[in-house]
């Protein structure tokens, strides 16, 4: 009788693994479903936060439609999960979310065991200090002995010991899962300093401070923080999408190709633009999409500059400048792979 | 003759015990000040209450914000609670980020079951066929929270939140739990070794643990569990873990209420030669979780204080969506009336539903006293 | 009368397999229940392997020797962001043992003395306890936690205009500061002393027992153990030069430097769970006294006996019986809700398991962890508990 139980788990057993060796099981599992279940920030003013309407606003969620838009011509057809920094990786390992787009910094760690494959980086970031002005600091070697507010789960929270052990310093964490949270605490005067990616700081003292110009950000960046969007190990062709729809928009902007001139550029004499817009067909076969695909990109949500100018930019609370977000023919590190 | 003064008629009217003996003063005299270790107490006491109260009533309704002032007020110096909070977000603690024309919807299926748990007090309902009111009842609620039939809008669950969170997430548990901890509590006392080692074994588990790992298992691993392409709902995975949990508490619960049930009663079945399951059902268990009730209610109440955990996998429960609207920055600062709401709200569940479980323990107990 | 014939015999040395015989349905439900478990736990595992290596997500325990590379706030051994995840776990593991250690104890002295209340002659008194009782018992306790946690961090003033109520003695926002004693080696001596008068008033408290067993003479071992306990630790503070030097927290830059520091989130675990767990401990006493028949009482005094004898030598043990088990029970609820700390960021053990999950991707071995021992720690008080239980049970048919 155990035999036959054996055998029967046996048999399940390999219908199951045989099932699970194709390729592809994500992105078919998205277009049966019809849209792309995206996790992002679940309030990070810039890159991902709810208005108070519930509509998604943000880098990280403009790259989300960009995918969809590759996906279903759509960028409406995308379901947005927020996600704790503790939450993030079990959504994406276990399935809750095809694609995480949470300012989400690629390390090798995060690439190899967590099991995430990194699209092209989105936003070059580094992490920083935030200190009311009254402290009087001016630098952040003087922060020794400080009470550090962060948010677990982070890099930002083991950047933070490693710079402390490296220059001789001491500090107290509090460590708290929640942003709002951390927010919360430190502007309450639980913490003195404020640490997180300098993209970060801007947008919680721009949205959040009481009074902005009470807070300063101090000008050392003690980290490198390539933020990228990531999908699970298992699905090359998912992961060649999203790869290929940040690239469209960097490549897009390297022809100074926009939202509001993409369909002169349908008529352009350079084989590269030719080749981008599906005009000459072959790029949209390759990844087993829509030859339109990267015109509708650019139509529906942008080129890199306009993603980063709407959310980010100078006419934002934001007001962060492109430094080493720009293109690479203008001293930035934003470089796209040729599309042939 | 002497006998005259025997036989007079006239009494002299009663007098009123002395005011020592009855009457609030000596009422005083007998609780409050008895001996002077309680005289000092209650002095004190009183001391304290006149520091605490008055200051509370004074923040709490005197110098308090009504329920249309804005932050601005709220926070000037020596204003009182913020009302005013409580009236902004109120739709959103209760009902989290339901759509808002749909929330009579999350309100109707609340008092739905609110009406199945009054009715399930009342003893003239327990017969065999009130399960079946409840699965109606349960199956009423899913129809008003999701929607898609009878022209409601089709509702996600994971939109659902506040309020009706924690009551679908108490009530299910405990529905679905129900038979598995019978199941459990009558495997636990089997006389088939292997049968009794598995229930020994995963009544201990679930109970050595503190529910927070559990949540964490459910979130982290059931979606491992599942063959590829399979995927499985966050509420859905709370669920299970609350069922897990509720499964094993109640299993205790029961096997209390088995051996409470005399040794003579399961030989007198044994004599009449019914079957194991004929006796379980038609003799033991009708009395077993009559007895258990009143431990079965005050797990009950364990369990709907204990969906409020769920806040730490991200599920916005009534805990979680008013510490969601404390991050407003608007409306930072006003956590004493936030959590003041929702904690009567809880205090009202629980309290009636422990007052229900004293009185029904008092009713049993006097019908069995001799 | 004819013994068995061999016939007879050969028949019931037959094996025979019939379900009839309940022996045999015994055996074949349980080949049965365990079948089933058994593919249903093959099933499990081997989907758990194929995910996690279609994913490639590490698995195994050898995260447990990198680097944690993360700051904890409180720490009971010494600990960097340079030791491994292993000692990380191992400071969550004492960190929970402290609050709920301490925990127990509190909760144990405030429960008794409410539960002693809530029976008090005195209506008011007993009015008062009732209240605390059921307005606690009712409330969830994450959000009790939430409440003192805030109740600290947003009331108290902030760092630079802390309260000094005694000179020594800060608070603020960020925790209570209070001096220690300097380091001296007449502190060592003193916790030995301490450990010698406590066995010797043990000691004293078996000699006088067995004395007055034998003559009847009472002997004050009350006073005397207490005598030993205070006093040889005192003379040793004596002998060794009575030192009176203290770390006195100073305000530097940031914080207060020197001195011990309690941080808000202890104090709120702490304090959140002790309110919490004894007003439960308040029932289970007030019902374990109750329990004791009200005639022991009275036969008690009917012998002599004053209030404070009757209650310890009649009525005390007799509740015990019916209090321990739930106590401990309760004993171990506080145990298990110590893991809400996660909540207010206080690092007990599932607070740092969370971490080191998050930054390893490692969910089942970290889940494992945690299981293990909290499983470990309530079989160890269940294990006790039967065995106490054993050791009073009344013999019943």
């Amino acid at each position: 009788m155990k035999a036959g139980f054996f055998a029967a788990a046996a048999a399940a057993m390999t219908l199951v693994a045989a099932g699970g060796a194709q390729a592809g099981a994500t992105l078919d599992a998205i277009k049966a479903r019809g849209f792309v279940q995206c996790g992002v920030n679940s309030g990070l003013a810039g890159f991902g936060s709810p208005d108070s309407a519930g509509n998604w606003t943000g880098l990280d969620v403009d790259y989300c439609r960009a995918v969809a838009v590759t996906l279903f011509g759509d960028p409406s057809k995308v379901k947005f999960t927020p996600l704790s920094a503790q939450q993030r990786f079990p959504a994406v390992q276990s399935g809750e979310v095809d694609l995480l787009s949470r300012n989400t910094t690629w390390t090798l760690t995060r690439d190899t065991s967590v099991g995430l494959n990194f699209a092209p980086v989105t936003y070059y970031d580094g992490q920083g200090f935030m200190v009311p002005k009254k402290l009087g600091v001016k630098s952040a070697k003087e922060l020794n002995g400080a009470t550090v507010c962060v948010q677990s789960g982070t890099t930002t929270e083991l950047n933070l010991a490693d710079y402390f052990r490296a220059n001789g310093m001491s500090f107290n964490p509090v460590v708290i899962e929640s942003i709002d949270e951390v927010n919360a605490a430190y502007f309450a005067g639980r913490c003195d300093v404020y640490t997180t990616d300098a993209s970060g700081l801007a947008g919680t003292r721009a949205s959040v401070a009481p009074n902005p110009d009470d807070h300063v950000i101090l000008p050392e960046l003690i980290s490198k923080e390539p933020l990228a969007p990531a999908v699970r190990h298992g699905d090359d062709q998912w992961f060649d999408i999203v790869k290929w729809t940040v690239y469209a928009t960097i490549q897009a902007e390297e022809k100074g190709i926009t939202s509001k001139n993409v369909d002169e550029f349908l008529k352009s004499k350079d084989p590269d633009v030719l080749r981008l817009l599906g005009v000459t067909p072959g790029m949209g076969a390759a990844l087993g999409v829509d030859e339109k695909w990267a015109y509708n990109v650019i139509k529906k949500v942008g080129n890199y500059g306009e993603i980063f100018e709407k959310n980010v930019g100078k006419n934002t609370p934001l007001k962060l400048e492109r430094g080493l977000n720009a293109l690479w023919t203008q001293g930035g590190l934003q470089y796209a792979a040729p599309f042939r | 003759m002497t006998g005259d003064v025997h036989n007079s008629t006239v009494s002299l009217p009663d007098e009123r015990p002395p005011s020592s003996v009855v009457g609030p003063l000596a009422w005083i005299r007998a609780n409050l000040f008895n001996t002077w270790f309680n005289g000092l107490l209650t002095i004190l006491i009183v001391w304290l209450l006149f520091q605490m109260i008055p200051p509370f009533v004074s923040w709490a309704f005197v110098k308090a914000q009504g329920f249309g002032a804005t932050p601005q007020e709220c926070r000037a110096p020596g204003a009182g609670a913020c009302w005013a909070f409580v009236s902004e977000k109120l739709r959103f603690i209760l009902f989290g980020t339901y759509p808002y024309n749909e929330q009579w919807r999350p309100l109707a299926a609340i008092m739905v079951v609110i009406l199945l748990l009054a009715a399930s007090c009342d003893r003239r309902f327990w017969r065999a066929w009130f399960p079946l009111v409840w699965v109606a009842g349960l199956a009423l609620v899913g129809v008003l929270m999701w929607g898609g039939v009878l022209g409601l809008t089709y509702v996600e669950n994971s939109f659902w939140g506040g309020l009706p969170l924690t009551i679908i997430l108490s009530v299910i548990g405990l529905a679905v739990a129900f038979p598995m901890s019978i199941l459990l509590a009558l495997g636990r006392r089997s006389n088939m070794p292997a049968i009794r080692a598995l229930s020994v074994a995963y009544i201990e588990l679930i109970r050595g643990v503190p529910l927070v790992s559990l949540l964490f298992m459910a979130s982290v691993m059931f979606p491992l569990f599942l063959p590829t392409g399979v995927s499985i709902d966050k509420l859905l995975r709370a669920q299970i873990a609350f069922i897990m949990f509720a499964a094993a508490y109640m299993a205790e619960a029961i096997r209390g209420g088995l051996q409470a049930i005399p040794k003579g009663q399961y030989e007198a079945a044994d004599g009449l030669g019914l079957s194991y399951w004929q006796k379980m059902g038609k003799i033991i268990l009708p009395q077993a979780i009559a007895i258990s009730i009143p431990p079965l209610v005050n797990t009950f109440i364990s369990f709907f204080k204990d969906t409020s955990l769920v806040i730490i996998i991200g599920l916005y429960d009534l805990l979680g969506t008013a510490k969601a609207s404390l991050t407003d920055p608007a409306w930072r600062g006003f956590y004493r009336e936030a959590y003041l709401f929702i904690g009567l709200i809880y205090w009202a569940f629980c309290f009636f539903m422990s007052k229900y479980s004293q009185r029904l323990e008092r009713d049993l107990n006097r019908s069995r006293r001799r | 009368m004819a013994s068995e014939t061999r016939d007879d015999r050969r028949e019931r040395a037959a094996i025979s397999f019939s379900l009839n015989d309940p022996t045999v349905r015994a055996t074949v439900y349980q080949i049965l229940v365990i079948g089933a478990v058994v593919a249903l736990g093959w099933y499990l595992i081997s989907n758990t392997l194929d995910n996690l290596s279609r994913r490639a997500i590490a698995t195994g325990f050898g995260f447990l020797g990198r680097e944690a590379s993360f700051g904890i706030s409180e720490h009971l051994i010494d600990y960097s962001p340079r030791d491994d995840y292993g000692r990380a776990l191992l400071v969550g593991v004492l960190n929970t043992l402290k609050v709920s250690f301490i925990g127990v104890i509190l909760a144990t002295l405030l429960g008794t003395v409410v539960g002693i209340a809530r029976l008090s002659s005195n209506w008011l008194v007993a009015r008062m306890a009732g209240v605390y009782v059921e307005t606690v018992r009712n409330i969830p306790p994450l959000l009790q936690l939430f409440f003192w946690y805030a109740l600290i961090t947003e009331s108290m003033p902030p760092v630079r205009q802390a309260l000094n109520p005694i000179p020594g003695v800060f608070l603020s926002q960020r925790g209570v500061w209070f001096p220690t004693p300097m380091p001296d080696p007449v502190w060592s001596t003193m916790g030995i002393a301490l450990l010698v008068g406590i066995v010797a008033a043990w000691g004293v408290a078996r000699w006088a027992k067995a004395r007055q067993d034998r003559t009847g003479q009472p002997f004050p071992k009350g006073l005397v153990g207490v005598g030993l306990i205070l006093g040889l630790p005192l003379i040793a503070y004596v002998a060794g030069g009575a030192p009176t030097a203290l770390d006195m927290p100073v305000l530097q830059g940031f914080n207060f430097r020197g001195g011990m520091v309690l941080s808000p989130e202890f104090f709120a675990i702490l304090i959140g769970l002790v309110v919490y767990t004894a007003a439960f401990i308040a029932e289970v006493v007030r019902g374990g006294i109750l329990a004791v028949n009200w005639g022991q009482t009275e036969a008690a005094r009917a012998l002599g006996l004053p209030q404070g004898r009757t209650l310890r030598l009649v009525v005390l043990p007799q509740a015990l019986r019916v209090i321990v088990p739930p106590l401990t029970s309760q004993y171990l609820n506080l145990t298990k809700n110590s893991s809400l700390a996660l909540a207010i960021g206080y690092p007990d053990l599932v607070s740092i398991a969370n971490t080191a999950i998050n930054q390893t991707g490692q969910a089942i071995e970290g889940v494992a962890i945690i299981m293990g021992t909290y499983l470990s720690i309530s079989l160890t008080i269940s294990l006790f508990m039967n065995w106490y239980n054993k050791r009073i049970a009344l013999v019943e048919r």
